[in-house]
């Protein structure tokens, strides 16, 4: 084996140019899967750490627009034909009963991380003549801080002045930017249903998702109980947050059947964008691997060529006692060692356009706040790449390999 | 005496362009430590003869024996491992490889067969150039050096692993007289002294008179075999 590698090595070394175009398109197909990767991936990433943070992993609700049996199909069970057109949603409370008890009863699960109740409500700020669609949502501060980690996302005032607070908010800075207005601040909001209350900004918070930051704000329960002019029992979700993120659907139908209110998990939640994300993964996949494939036949290629070259040296290899593994072992090396350094030097080639990529400014705009794109540098691409590679090269330099060995010396030989 | 190379009614057909036998009933034996010249008019069959002795051709019909082991009917990587401890071959065209230097040239086979270290190889390998005097061109490329040179490299790499036969087509074709008396003086030496056995086409009447026994061919078949003049 080490006598095919040195053999190997002069050829390699005797045809530069050759060498260097075949490792080129190693390279090239390397580099682009890293980069493409690398930023697919940090989107990915990205965008799904601020979705995660802002969806809990299973959120409990009253649906009262699932849809459910006609009186005439209950009393006329299974006899003949009956059609009811249009059914609409009985006129239901979204209220959840018992629903501080049922947070209680799930804090003391040993698989959740936090259970918080929570009731929101659709309000216009007014902001002089003009009203601004938004939500405010009433929450349990710091059973809130478990679930999504608020503590770290406020950007002025405190947690603990929302507690000490009758009537306090904390704003998304997106709002609050847009309403002009700061911590210390009192803004009138107006509910649906024509109820108008005056709030004071007591703290301002930013998830980094416009979706969030530019409608919400938070309060305590209580403050959202006066607004909408409910009992002190009024809750309408109780958000979730597990140890272990990836049983949620499991735990979403258990908690269905156990508290027979709607449970949904985060991935149903999130269906379309978790297939955005996939269809970025097959793109990504699906280019690179086209570009190895091309890579792939310029070594098959090469390969041949140089084969075809070196027939009467394969001849006199086999005539002074070279058996055909040992013949295919020289080409298969060079093969290898053409897609090993190819694919290394894809690698940094790759690295350094993804740390490029990921200094170039980029404004997120409303959608999300970011000044530069998410770049992943997983090394875990980085081993999938070089094995692309390696293996592309083997399967290319397999076939020609194999002939080479085959060779018959004696009739190079006799043709001479 | 030992035999070494037993071929009985070796007999041999090319189908191209027109079916034609070129080796007729061959029957050959040679003994250890014997200096064998081969010889016979141009195009009689004496490489063809020489390419299946050596068990690079296996094409053929009939019986070939080597040190007492059948190689008819043997796999292709078995020969190959039995030509790279027993057989040295020096072609009728020397063939080197263009790219590896002349020393590289000569040590590829021994490093093949791993008997020795390759530090060993290196200086067994110089020492065999030595003999052919080119040593001195030793880390040049084999492409670099003249015919004559070459066929000298060729030699030593027929050398290398000490084989018990040595098989060389016309090897000393390209060499001026000087340079031919030493390749006849070294295969002499290797066939007295340390019982190595050449068998050699030759077209040179004088190489061929000076060597052991003389086998000719004409037309594919054996016609005459007797021992040479001056022996
Ligand atoms: N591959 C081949 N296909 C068909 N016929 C061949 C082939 N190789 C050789 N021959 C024929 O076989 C005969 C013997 O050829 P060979 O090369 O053995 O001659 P030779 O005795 O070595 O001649 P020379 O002294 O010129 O080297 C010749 O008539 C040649 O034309
Ligand atoms: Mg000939």
């Amino acid at each position: 084996m080490n006598l095919a590698y040195q053999i190997a090595k002069t050829h390699l070394i005797s045809k530069p140019k050759q060498t260097i175009v075949a490792m080129l398109g190693v390279t090239f197909g390397i580099a682009m899967f890293i980069t493409m990767v690398g930023l697919m991936t940090g989107l990915n990433n990205f965008t799904e750490e601020l979705t995660m943070t802002s969806t809990p992993d299973i959120r409990i609700y009253h649906d009262i627009t699932e849809p459910r049996q006609s009186i005439l199909e209950e009393t006329n069970q299974g006899k003949g034909l009956l059609v009811v057109h249009h059914q609409k949603p009985k006129s239901e409370t979204p209220k959840i009963r018992n629903a501080f008890q049922i947070a209680s009863l799930l804090q003391q699960d040993p698989m959740v991380l936090g259970a918080a109740p929570l009731l929101s409500s659709q309000v216009f700020y007014n902001y002089g003549p003009v009203q601004l669609n938004g939500t405010i949502a009433g929450v349990d501060i710091m059973e809130e801080d478990k679930l999504f980690d608020l503590r770290h996302k406020i950007k002025t005032g405190q947690l603990e002045d929302l507690l000490v607070s009758q009537d306090g908010i904390i704003m998304g800075t997106g709002l609050a930017r847009k309403l002009n207005a700061q911590t210390g601040d009192r803004v009138v909001i107006t509910t649906p249903e024509g109820y108008t209350m005056t709030l004071k900004i007591v703290g301002t918070f930013q998830m980094g998702l416009g979706a969030i930051d530019n409608v919400k704000a938070y309060a305590n329960i209580s403050t959202v109980q006066k607004i909408l002019q409910k009992d002190q029992n009024y809750v309408t979700d109780i958000n979730i947050k597990l140890k272990d993120i990836n049983a949620a659907k499991p735990k979403a139908a258990e908690l269905q059947r156990l508290f027979r209110y709607k449970a949904e998990d985060w991935e149903t939640a999130n269906a379309t964008f978790l297939t955005g994300s996939i269809i970025r993964n097959i793109l990504t996949y699906s280019v690179s691997i086209t570009l190895l494939i091309v890579a792939g036949f310029g070594i098959y290629n090469i390969l041949n060529m140089t084969i075809y070259n070196k027939m009467k040296d394969i001849a006199i290899l086999k005539a002074t006692g070279f058996a055909a593994a040992d013949v295919r072992n020289i080409f298969l090396i060079q093969s290898l060692v053409i897609g090993l350094i190819g694919s290394v030097l894809g690698l940094v080639i790759g690295f350094g356009l993804s740390y490029l990529v990921s200094q170039v400014p980029f404004n997120g705009g409303d959608f999300i706040s970011i000044d530069t794109l998410p770049v992943n540098f997983d090394p875990k691409y980085y081993i999938i790449g070089i094995v692309f590679g390696l293996v592309t090269t083997a399967f290319a330099g397999y076939l020609p390999s194999r002939n080479a060995g085959k060779v018959d010396p004696i009739e190079i030989i006799r043709g001479q | 005496m030992e035999t070494v190379l037993r071929t009985t009614n070796l007999n041999k057909y090319f189908y191209e362009p027109q079916p034609f036998q070129v080796l007729k009933d061959i029957n050959l034996e040679v003994r250890k430590g014997e200096f064998l010249s081969l010889v016979g008019k141009s195009g009689c069959g004496k490489s063809t003869l020489l390419y299946l002795i050596s068990t690079m051709d296996t094409d053929y019909e009939g019986t070939l024996e080597m040190n007492n082991t059948l190689l008819t009917g043997k796999k292709q990587n078995e020969l190959a491992r039995f030509r790279n401890e027993h057989i040295g071959f020096v072609f009728q065209f020397h063939f080197l490889l263009p790219e590896f230097t002349v020393l590289q040239n000569v040590m590829i086979p021994a490093l093949k067969l791993g008997r020795y270290k390759p530090q060993e190889v290196e200086e067994r390998a110089y020492e065999k150039l030595k003999i052919l005097d080119v040593h001195e061109h030793a880390t040049k490329p084999a492409s670099k050096l003249s015919g004559g040179q070459q066929q000298r490299v060729a030699i030593a790499r027929a050398l290398i692993n000490d084989p018990s036969i040595i098989m060389g087509d016309e090897p000393t074709g390209n060499l001026d007289s000087y340079n031919a008396q030493v390749v006849f003086d070294i295969f002499r030496q290797l066939t007295r002294e340390f019982g190595q056995t050449i068998i050699t086409v030759t077209h040179d009447p004088e190489f061929a008179a000076n060597s052991d026994r003389i086998v000719e061919m004409s037309d594919g078949r054996i016609i005459s075999s007797h021992p040479a003049l001056i022996s």
